[in-house]
């Protein structure tokens, strides 16, 4: 139990929304799966609280990003599925390349003699 | 509003949501080759605490207030509901507070707020003759039809005058109230005829056709409200007046001076014969409506302007005659005005204690709850947060008592209407409405947030560790200085409140003894009109009649004396004529001989009133028609126009009249108990009756005054005079009826009023702080009992014990009386237009209720003193 906690990583504020738009960007999921398919995809890192999954999704609602149905799974089992919207698509490609320029910028000055050997 | 509905639907979506995540992960667990009941331990876990996870995620929804609130609201309903006791004394005392206050405002609300009924009622004014003697003097008809000519400022003008008929030929013979008015009266008003119309230009000149309008009561009354009563024709004073409109129902000026009328007359149809005359004074009066955007000053100097060229043109009737020009709404308020803020000021001061004494019990609440506090800050609870609960507290408190406040005062005002003075205008309109409603409510949420505040900013102070150690013992000294500042603040409003009472009190004790000159008790006034058939007899007939009356009236069953009357009658109506001595030259023009108010009287008018004969003698029967005029004064003509000098046998000229002084009589209060030592006009004269002018007498028919002593009560004396009136016609008809008691406690009805409201305020007041002292000492001496425990063990003795807990409450006591002596010297001056016979900074009445203040505080401490003497030092160690 211990390492798990040691390993978990606190989500920059406002990335939780962008992993949250790029996971439904493969299909529509419900909020168990959205943190699965997270933890799984950050190869267990990333431990998606769910005091703040939960309120991110139903924000992402609001601004009408994703949108929400109930539906019946596979183990007869009603569930709550979220998918992305036509706006939510374009928000998460304006979050994506901000996001990249955050991680390059971040990157520069991590390895500052990579970027001047370059320079 | 959907959504709360739409709330509990997302709310249990939002539950199966989690719940169903809970259970996948605990499906995936038991995959994972768990156990059951260890999946779904370890799904949970992973989950963490699903109700925080609920909340946070709801806040997303953009109601967290409204949650807040009614969770607020459910929590402090809670409360209270725990503390029954706390939260009955707190409802009941602001309900109280702001019942008095509802009900006050009702009435400012309908007596000074409403707008007055009539289109643009601010460009109403009424209008007087200004006279040497007085401000507000009767108009002549001549002068009036050249001030509505001759004026550039008012749209319209007109006058009336009242006047009562007798009606015949409908049923019984009966005396309807009647007014006589110019053509353009209503119009002037701005009210329109029910039905028909008002009367034509010029139709209200002498010698036009008699018409009537009649009122929408006396229309339902007599003709059942029917249409065609237009053409048809009323009998009044023996006279045919065509029916030609009906008034509405609610018209009403409002004016103390104006009775509801039945009938509306032209004016040119009185019999009057001075109506023609220029310096008549005929009690008739002026109402006109300013033109748009014209000045009350501007019409003032219109106005001006014109008196001046009619004493110009006419000095003999109009030299020294000018104009008043009065705003409706200020002739209408009178008096009132002062009078209704007076109790406004006073009644806030009331829900200002209520407050103060709230805010005490909460504060004293709050401390014991400091503890539950600082474990809810503990827990994570925002100080905001806090704040607002224990403000929703106090709104919710003040809303209960303002609900019942409302009930109180609905209540109350039904039953204060029926002692309402009679010149409250208005006062039939007295309810409760929606801007009363919106008052209440307002100050009610205003009332929450000051007692809350208080308590509420205390608890900002929270030194989480120490007060969790201390369990709640911590900040006692702070908040007892706030408690003691609370109780000297209510101790200095109530003797503010008790100063206004005593003053009140001691006004109305003066006007009781003052002696209105005449004898008011046992003494019944009454009017009668002659049948029609007498207003065209002769003279000598109506001579005959009136002796007869007098013959039949005295000789009734219980009539000790009695008199009739014309002219002015102490206390009801004035009658002035004018005069000047004889031997001095006369005057050139009315406006340089004297005026002396005038009493037209019979023999008996002397016995009749109880007025003490000072030298020479009453009148006789031998005083008639044909013997030599004779006139009798009273102290202040005699002061005024002899001095020294012995007035009897002295002659007095009344126009071209001369009559001698054969006695003098004691001064009547004619202006009322309070106001007639500041009246300019106060000479006295008595003139008897049967040596009026033959044109006297032509008017006698149309309504005579009695005045009758009973030789043991005035009860059930009317029933026989009826029957005396009945024997001798069937005609004649009595109106009017009050005994002389009646009228003097009438004209103190409005200080009566505010002497009572202002002493239960006091009263409210005095109570309300002496519970505030009585919590303050009895929280001092639990805090202390500990302390006072181990001085009883050291050897102090119970006395000790009692001055150190008295000396606090002598301290706060004395500190509140200072500063309300200091704030009612400041305010009680607000009132001195209300006082007679003391002055507002009265020492008397002062040092009487600072004294009664302080014993009261003593008394309210020294309950919880006593409990401190009883002390037993062992049980008070023992103590936690």
């Amino acid at each position: 139990m211990a390492p798990r906690y040691q390993n978990r990583i606190e989500l920059l504020q406002g990335t939780l929304d962008l992993l949250i738009l790029q996971t439904l960007q493969w299909g529509p999921q419900h909020g168990y799966g959205i943190s699965q398919h997270i933890r799984a995809n950050s190869g267990e890192i990333l431990q998606v609280d769910t005091g703040s999954l939960y309120p991110a999704l139903h924000r992402l609602e609001r601004q009408k990003w994703i949108s929400a149905d109930w539906k019946v799974s596979e183990n007869k089992q009603r569930v709550r599925v979220y998918r992305l919207t036509a706006t939510g698509k374009k928000q998460l490609l304006s979050e994506r390349s901000r996001w990249e320029q955050l991680s390059d910028a971040i990157a520069g000055v991590l390895s500052p003699s990579k970027r001047e050997g370059q320079a | 509003m959907k959504f709360p509905r739409d709330r509990d639907r997302k709310q249990d979506h939002l539950h199966d949501e989690l719940q169903s995540h809970l259970q996948m992960a605990a499906s995936d667990h038991i995959e994972r080759g768990e156990t059951a009941e260890h999946a779904q331990q370890s799904a949970r876990r992973e989950f963490g605490n699903v109700a925080l996870v609920e909340q946070v995620t709801r806040d997303q929804w953009g109601w967290r207030w409204l949650e807040e609130f009614l969770q607020d609201l459910r929590y402090a309903a809670r409360m209270l509901r725990n503390n029954p006791g706390f939260a009955l004394v707190a409802v009941l005392t602001l309900a109280l507070g702001i019942g008095a206050n509802t009900a006050i405002f009702s009435v400012v609300n309908s007596v000074l707020l409403n707008p007055l009924p009539y289109p643009h009622a601010e460009q109403l004014v009424t209008l007087h003759e200004s006279k040497p003697n007085f401000e507000f003097g009767s108009i002549s008809f001549p002068n009036f039809r050249d001030w509505r000519k001759d004026n550039h400022t008012f749209s319209s003008m007109a006058i009336s005058r009242r006047f009562a008929f007798s009606l015949t030929g409908l049923g019984e013979a009966e005396q309807l109230p009647g007014r006589f008015i110019s053509s353009d009266f209503f119009s002037t008003v701005g009210v329109n005829p029910l039905l028909g119309r008002s009367l034509a230009a010029g139709e209200d000149e002498i010698g036009a056709a008699p018409v009537a309008l009649i009122s929408a009561g006396f229309w339902k009354r007599k003709f059942g409200s029917s249409s065609d009563v237009l053409g048809k024709s009323l009998t009044l004073d023996g006279g045919n007046y065509t029916v030609v409109g009906v008034v509405p129902a609610n018209f009403d000026l409002f004016l103390r001076s104006f009775e509801l009328a039945e009938v509306y007359v032209p004016i040119g149809q009185w019999k009057n014969p001075l109506l023609p005359e220029r310096g008549s004074g005929l009690g008739i009066h002026g109402i006109a409506r300013l033109k748009a955007g014209v000045s009350i000053d501007q019409a003032r100097a219109d106005m001006g302007d014109i008196t001046r060229n009619l004493a110009a043109a006419f000095p003999k009737d109009n030299k020294g005659i000018g104009a008043s020009v009065v705003p409706l709404r200020q002739e209408m308020l009178g008096d009132v005005q002062p009078i209704l803020l007076v109790l406004f000021a006073a009644v806030a001061f009331v829900l200002l204690i209520a407050c103060v004494n709230v805010a005490n019990l909460l504060l004293a609440r709050s401390t014991g709850r400091t503890h539950e506090f600082a474990i809810r800050a503990a827990l994570g609870a925002g100080q905001g947060r806090i704040l607002r609960q224990l403000l929703t507290e106090s709104i919710l408190l003040a809303l209960a008592g303002g609900a019942l406040g409302l009930a109180l005062a609905w209540w109350g005002t039904q039953g204060a209407l029926k002692h309402l003075p009679a010149d409250l205008p208005r006062a039939a309109a007295i309810g409760l409405d929606a801007r009363v409603l919106i008052f209440t409510a307002v100050i009610s949420l205003a009332a929450g947030l000051l007692f809350g505040l208080a308590p509420a900013l205390r608890t900002r102070e929270p030194e989480l560790q120490k007060t969790l150690k201390e369990r709640g013992r911590g900040t006692s000294n702070t908040r007892h200085r706030a408690q003691s500042v609370f109780v000297v603040v209510e101790m200095a409003m109530a003797l503010v409140l008790l100063i206004g009472a005593g003053l009140m009190i001691r006004t109305m004790a003066h006007l009781w003894t003052v002696n209105p000159g005449f004898n008011p008790q046992n003494l019944l006034t009454f009017n009668m009109s002659l049948p029609p058939s007498m207003t065209s007899a002769n003279p000598d007939a109506v001579r005959a009649a009136v002796r007869d009356l007098d013959a039949k009236m005295a000789a009734t069953p219980g009539v000790q004396a009695m008199s009739e009357t014309w002219g002015a009658l102490p206390l009801s109506w004035d009658d002035e004529k004018l005069f000047w001595l004889e031997g001095q030259p006369k005057p050139a023009s009315q406006n340089e001989m004297s005026w002396a108010l005038d009493y037209i009287v019979e023999p008996g008018y002397l016995q009749t009133m109880g007025i003490p004969l000072q030298r020479g003698r009453f009148f006789t029967p031998q005083d008639n028609e044909h013997a030599p005029h004779v006139v009798v004064i009273d102290d202040v003509f005699a002061r005024k126009y002899f001095g020294d000098q012995d007035p009897l046998g002295r002659g007095i000229m009344l126009n071209t009249m001369r009559a001698e002084i054969v006695g003098v009589v004691g001064h009547v209060n004619q202006w009322g108990l309070d106001s007639d030592d500041t009246q300019q006009l106060r000479a006295q004269l008595y003139v008897p009756c049967m040596q009026m002018p033959d044109a006297f007498f032509s008017l006698v028919p149309g309504g005579i005054s009695f005045l009758v002593r009973a030789t043991n009560t005035t009860a059930g004396l009317l029933d026989a005079i009826r029957a005396t009136s009945r024997q001798m016609s069937s005609q004649q008809v009595i109106y009017g009826a009050q005994t002389m008691d009646h009228i003097i406690s009438d004209s103190l009805a409005a200080r009566r009023f505010s002497m009572i409201l202002l002493g239960v305020f006091a009263a409210l007041a005095l109570i309300l702080s002496s519970v505030g002292i009585y919590g303050v000492i009895s929280y001092l001496v639990g805090q202390r009992t500990q302390e006072i425990g181990i001085r009883v063990a050291l050897g102090a003795r119970r006395w000790d014990v009692l001055q150190l807990i008295l000396r606090h409450s002598v301290k706060m006591a004395v500190l509140g009386v200072v500063i309300g002596i200091a704030a009612s010297l400041a305010l009680t001056r607000l009132m001195a237009k209300m006082l007679y016979g003391v002055s507002a900074s009265d020492p008397i009445t002062f040092v009487a209720v600072a004294a009664v203040l302080l014993f009261v505080a003593l008394a309210a401490s020294y309950i919880p003193a006593r409990r401190a003497m009883r002390v037993d030092p062992i049980v008070a160690l023992r103590y936690e």
